[in-house]
């Protein structure tokens, strides 16, 4: 990815960019390509997927097999560079010694971010989502209706390229004809989920996912998303041509080198640099977004990683997109440490994360299968979409809000650990030990709930007091708590899962009626920390407006998950883009008036 | 025995206590043994290691497996996993040195596995002396067997060796076979997903058209 040092770096941009992942690259793709000069600042190092990216390398290859370490979380081919739940230098604190209290803090420090490895879920939000006050009294509504984003969302799966079907399921919306790519055909553990699923009622769909099941077709679509600009037209057109199809081999989670899913880096960043309006500096760690004698952002302030000096850069309007905790840290470190954009009190406040509670089964049915190719395209092919919205109205669940249920089958390619939980092995060694193996290798399938977590007062971030990073810059302290609404959703995934394997003549591994205290993920486990900075139609009670500008300081956006007033079931990062893009037209046309 | 390493895995207070044990076991004066125990730790890969390559067991961090430990290693993998119709002998696919990487690796969970793969080694061997008078290593195929029997009835040490041995068996590409992975492979086309015979046997049918 070229980058500039800062000595090349211009002495003022329309622009400053912090964080270059889903919000960031956005910013910088749609800013860009309307002729918007633009300097990205990304506190992590450059990254060549084409080169970097572990494309077939197997256990064999990797030390430990691949397992995962707490050098690499997710597995030693994990595409995150420099990042993790720890961060050498850049630690944070717990406000409580309780582990339930506790929240844990995802960053990847390096250039596209957390989009490197993510699971390339893309699910729009529904109409509910967007107005969850006012459907039960609980947690906020967002000052945009679907009806808003609904373009953007189009114009972000054009983009990006999502698979999918359009099914018609409540406050699961349909995409416009056209718009999705054919889905993946179902996998063994998806078909037996669909079908035994069906007898609790659970539907099963294809899910969406940003991966490319065939060729982009960039002369049609990239007219339609850049009208009347043959400029954006022709890089857009290009950098989609130069995409291929998913070739069916290799988890997402390592990055792909052959462009076929969404990472900034292969599909925000390089037609933005095709431009040439966009500058981009690495190993830029942002202490302070500053602020002028009159009220607006000036630039920001940032640590050189590689030099530890100070340096500031110039914009006419400044995006943070640094992730939620992070650009809270920003706002709250800014005008040397008593914050900006905080008139309301309310930066930082009400961070969500999703509701996570997992659970695997063994089916017999699928014991010694025919071996056959399950790889598919790298992540998950069918979920289903929450299913209970009428007997939630109704009262007749202890839980307010929904969830979704993700399906992975086993067949995957073993990589260090044992390929089969070694209680299914017990007692067995020799040409008994390989049966057993090969018997029940593929006969497991993990159900994973992903819900909705209603923003509460216990849940937040503030700067620690005492503890600094090792730049002398106050450090994130968190605060979590999870109310019965989550924990009484972790209850009913767990019964319901347990049910599904049962209605397919199988087992769950675990026990499904043990405390949700012991199965609901970790704060912030999910990866999806949303909210710190919520937009609001009331200056008063919100950080931002509807178009991502803090109320206090217009000239400043915040474009990644910290302006989410709600946290839907649905995967956070194609609203976090569809959010940004429309914040970016929003700008564009200020910029045409002369206003930026 | 290789002492130089193995503060790496182990608390302090663990070390000394082990430092100690060797030393009176070996006759070694304790303080030059102590005086091992202060060497810098072995660190792990880090966030940034290089990805896209192939790496050599003991490139990250040094293997510290013990010649008795190795031999008892290789030979009890070869037991579990031994050359059969099925597939090749776990020293066919280097197992030993996998676990080897393993138990040396400097991450908690690892170290955890040393703590019990180490003492089980040795006892295994011990038990061995005093039944056939001879190491692990050395007895006959049907000795080995009448070893395993008695280990497989619920030994915790046999059992995390049988998990590390199947870590490492299986990933090496030219285990897949026996265990039914067939993927890593690219291909052209649409994703039909499982093949007819493997809907029939499930009573399935699929539900997606191919893209």
């Amino acid at each position: 990815m070229p980058t500039i040092p800062i000595s090349k770096a211009q002495s003022e941009y329309d622009v400053i960019i912090v964080g270059s992942g889903a919000g960031g690259g956005q910013m910088a793709y749609t800013l860009t390509l309307a002729g918007i000069k633009c300097l990205m600042l990304e506190a992590g190092r450059s990254y060549d997927v084409a080169n970097e990216t572990p494309m077939f390398q197997t256990g064999k290859d990797a030390p430990l097999g691949g397992t995962s370490t707490p050098d690499k979380n997710f597995g030693f081919f994990d595409a995150t560079v420099d990042g993790g739940w720890q961060v050498p230098d850049e630690p944070y604190t717990q406000a409580s010694d309780k582990a339930e209290e506790q929240f844990m803090w995802w960053r990847a420090r390096m250039m596209g971010g957390r989009t490197n490895h993510w699971g390339r879920i893309s699910l729009r939000n529904g109409p509910y989502d967007f107005k969850p006050y006012s459907r039960d009294g609980l947690g906020f509504d967002w000052p945009i209706s679907y009806d808003d984003l609904e373009p953007y969302y189009t114009k972000v799966e054009k983009l990006i390229g999502v698979y999918g079907t359009n099914e018609g399921m409540e406050n699961t919306p349909n995409s416009p004809a056209g718009v999705l790519q054919p889905p993946p055909a179902g996998r063994v553990g998806d078909l037996m989920i669909q079908k035994h699923g069906k007898k609790l009622g659970v539907p099963v769909i294809p899910i969406h996912r940003a991966v490319l099941t065939r060729p982009q077709d960039g002369a049609k679509l990239a007219p339609e998303l850049h009208p009347d600009n043959p400029k954006a037209q022709k890089i857009v057109e290009q950098s989609m041509s130069s995409r291929a199809a998913c070739f069916w081999a290799t988890e997402c989670g390592r990055g792909c080198s052959i462009r076929a899913n969404y990472q900034s880096t292969t599909v925000h960043l390089p037609p933005a640099l095709a431009t040439g309006n966009l500058d981009i500096i690495p190993n830029a760690h942002v202490r302070e977004v500053i602020v002028g004698k009159d009220g607006k952002a000036k630039g920001v302030l940032f640590i050189d990683r590689t030099t530890g000096k100070e340096e500031r850069v110039k914009g006419k309007a400044v995006v943070l997109a640094a992730s939620s905790g992070e650009t809270v840290r920003i706002l709250l470190n800014s005008a040397s440490g008593d914050g900006i954009a905080n008139s309301s009190g309310l930066v930082g406040k009400y961070i969500m994360d999703t509701v996570g509670s997992d659970m695997s089964g063994q089916l017999p049915a699928l014991e010694n299968l025919p071996a056959h190719n399950d790889d598919g395209a790298g992540g998950s092919h069918f979920y289903s979409p929450w299913w209970l919205y009428k007997e939630q109205k109704a009262g007749k669940l202890d839980f307010a809000r929904g969830y979704h249920v993700e399906i992975s089958g086993t067949r995957a390619m073993p990589k260090g650990n044992s390929p089969v939980p070694t209680q299914f092995l017990q007692g067995l060694y020799g040409t008994k030990l390989k049966e057993a193996a090969r018997r029940y290798y593929g006969s497991f399938v993990h159900l994973a709930c992903r819900g909705e977590m209603i923003p509460n007062e216990g849940s937040f971030a503030e700067l620690d007091p005492e503890v600094k990073d090792k730049w002398g810059i106050p450090v994130m302290k968190w605060h979590w708590k999870w109310s019965d609404h989550e924990l009484n959703m972790a209850a009913h995934a767990q019964k319901t899962f347990s049910g599904i394997f049962e209605a397919a003549g199988g087992k769950g591994l675990f026990d499904p009626n043990r405390d949700p205290r012991k199965t609901i993920l970790k704060g912030g486990q999910v990866i999806h920390e949303v909210g710190g900075a919520l937009m609001g139609a009331d200056a008063k009670k919100s950080v931002c407006n509807e178009w991502n500008q803090t109320w206090d300081i217009k000239n400043l956006l915040l474009c990644d998950g910290s302006p989410f007033a709600s946290n839907s079931d649905k995967n956070p990062t194609e609203t976090i883009m569809a959010l940004a893009w429309r914040a970016a037209d929003r700008l564009i046309e200020e910029a045409r008036k002369g206003n930026l | 025995m290789n002492s130089q390493d193995q503060e790496n895995r182990l608390p302090r207070r663990r070390v000394l206590q082990w430092f100690a044990a060797v030393a009176a076991a070996e006759g070694i004066a304790l303080p030059a043994a102590l005086a091992q125990a202060t060497k810098p730790a072995a660190t792990g890969y880090g966030q940034d290691p290089v990805m896209a390559k192939t790496y050599e067991r003991g490139e990250v961090w040094p293997l510290t497996l013990t010649d008795p430990e190795k031999k008892a290693t290789v030979a009890l993998a070869d037991i579990i996993f031994p050359k059969d119709d099925l597939g090749p002998a776990a020293s066919e696919v280097r197992v030993a040195d996998f676990i080897d990487e393993w138990v040396s690796a400097p991450y908690p969970q690892q170290k955890g596995d040393h703590g019990v793969i180490i003492p089980g080694l040795k006892k295994l061997d011990e038990e061995c002396q005093a039944r056939f008078q001879k190491n692990f290593a050395g007895l006959s195929e049907g000795q080995k067997k009448a070893v395993c029997d008695e280990l497989a009835k619920g030994d915790h040490f046999f059992h995390v060796f049988i998990g590390l041995a199947a870590g490492a068996y299986y990933s090496d590409p030219r285990c897949w076979k026996t265990l039914g992975y067939v993927g890593n492979v690219p291909s052209g086309g649409a994703f039909t997903g499982p093949p007819q015979e493997v809907l029939d046997q499930l009573g399935l049918k699929q539900t997606v058209g191919g893209n």
